[in-house]
């Protein structure tokens, strides 16, 4: 007997209420309370690890957890190392953050679908979607923060002048001025159009894989009991790829997007 | 599956996780990265020098015994030169030695012959005189010719 069937349920409310987020407020202004703390909660045991690791590092001896975290680190700084041109001491926390967060949160996934909605009702809890990058807003706000930071070091490096270069003679160019002029309406949004898309591709790719990874997860929960174990199985174990795969692709469009910001115009 | 305010929270928990991980993480982690990096380089850097003042340092042993083997040799040889010396001038003075020895015993032996030959001169004489004496009886005394005996004792 299956889930859906024990709790008096079509598969389709099934499915939809595994969908739904646990959210107080309205329109905008409403919190998902699930993925806020599965989020910061996972946010907090990774910095309670990276504390305790990174207050006792031993040169010497490097035992456990500071191994793995040496060799995740010393992988994420190959990675800046490789694709980001230029110095900026930001880049590698914070692509070592995405990578690391992304993934823990992305591992929520391989917990069985039912077991933590089916906790929290037990305290009274009647919604609660466990994976945090399957909400939009788990995964454009991280999209979006790297926006901020893009447009930031555009300006930076840039200057103001080569920013609004940036939007006028890119990416068609010309070399006569009365051309120039013509192409600038479609320069400025082509570059609008690409520039946004990066944090959209980004943020909509991470969510588009979790999202459909858990509803394949939910879709199997449908099967007879018996059965489950074998897609389940197969398909828990190509998630673990998809996990680390989309976690990885997300940090290295970070480091690529930041190391275009980071070129002067001249080199653009 | 809409944007919500959660976007807001999202973005203020990135911002924090991304310092406190920098702060507390990367920032340590990376600095004893490099730091241990540093000291394996030096490590193998000093066991390479180590190394090769250890080849010198054996050349330098060879070659100090060889020297001191050849010089060893040279001392022998020079003693052995030296000792066949010694023996030789030993050999030399013995000789002369033996030789000089043995011409003051000829040059005794001559004198002492020389000696009894002249006492057996006297003796001779005297038994002369005495036989003369004898014959001649009290005519001749030995006192009255000792000149003239004398001069028949130089002439044996």
């Amino acid at each position: 007997m299956s889930a859906a069937e024990g709790g008096g349920q079509t598969p389709v409310q099934y499915i939809q209420h595994h969908l739904t987020n646990l959210s107080v407020g309205e329109g905008f202004w409403s919190l998902n309370l699930d993925t806020l703390f599965f989020s910061i909660g996972l946010a907090v045991l990774f910095m309670w690890i990276a504390k305790k690791i990174g207050e006792s590092l031993n040169a010497e001896s490097p035992t456990g957890m500071q191994n793995f975290l040496e060799v995740v680190v010393e992988f994420v700084d190959t990675q800046v190392k490789d694709s980001f041109q230029g110095r900026n001491p930001l880049i590698g926390p914070l692509a070592l953050t995405i990578f690391v967060w992304i993934i823990l949160m992305n591992l929520m996934d391989l917990i069985p679908v039912d077991l933590l909605p089916w906790l929290a009702s037990l305290i009274g809890i009647h919604y609660l979607k466990v994976v945090p990058t399957t909400d939009l807003s788990a995964t454009f706000g991280m999209s979006f923060s790297i926006f901020a930071l893009i447009m930031f070091f555009n300006f930076k490096v840039k200057g103001p002048v080569g920013f609004v270069k940036m939007f006028l003679f890119h990416p068609f160019s010309a070399n006569n001025i009365v051309a120039k002029v013509i192409l600038m309406p479609f320069n400025i949004l082509m570059t609008a159009i690409e520039e946004i898309a990066k944090p959209v591709s980004m943020g909509l790719r991470l969510f588009g894989n979790m999202f459909a990874g858990e509803l394949i997860f939910i879709l199997i929960a449908l099967l007879p009991f018996w059965i489950q174990w074998i897609p389940g199985g197969i398909w828990a174990i190509f998630h673990v790829v998809v996990i680390t795969l989309q976690a990885f692709i997300f940090m290295l469009l970070t480091i690529v997007y930041l190391s275009i910001a980071h070129q002067s115009q001249d080199d653009h | 599956m809409n944007l919500t305010a959660t976007l807001l929270g999202q973005m203020g928990t990135f911002a924090v996780l991304v310092w406190f991980v920098s702060r507390y993480l990367w920032g340590p982690m990376t600095t004893m990265l490099a730091d241990r990096n540093k000291r394996i380089a030096d490590g193998l850097a000093a066991a390479d020098r180590g190394k090769h003042e250890l080849e010198l340092a054996n050349q330098r042993g060879a070659e100090t015994l060889r020297k001191a083997k050849q010089e060893a040799a040279e001392i022998v040889a020079a003693a052995n030169k030296q000792a066949s010396q010694i023996v030789e001038e030993a050999r030399n003075d013995a000789r002369q030695e033996g030789q000089r020895q043995l011409e003051a015993a000829q040059a005794e032996i001559e004198q002492e012959k020389k000696r009894a030959q002249e006492q057996l001169h006297e003796q001779v004489v005297g038994l002369a005189i005495t036989c003369a004496e004898k014959v001649l009886e009290r005519e001749v005394s030995a006192t009255n010719h000792a000149d003239f005996i004398q001069q028949m004792i130089k002439k044996l």
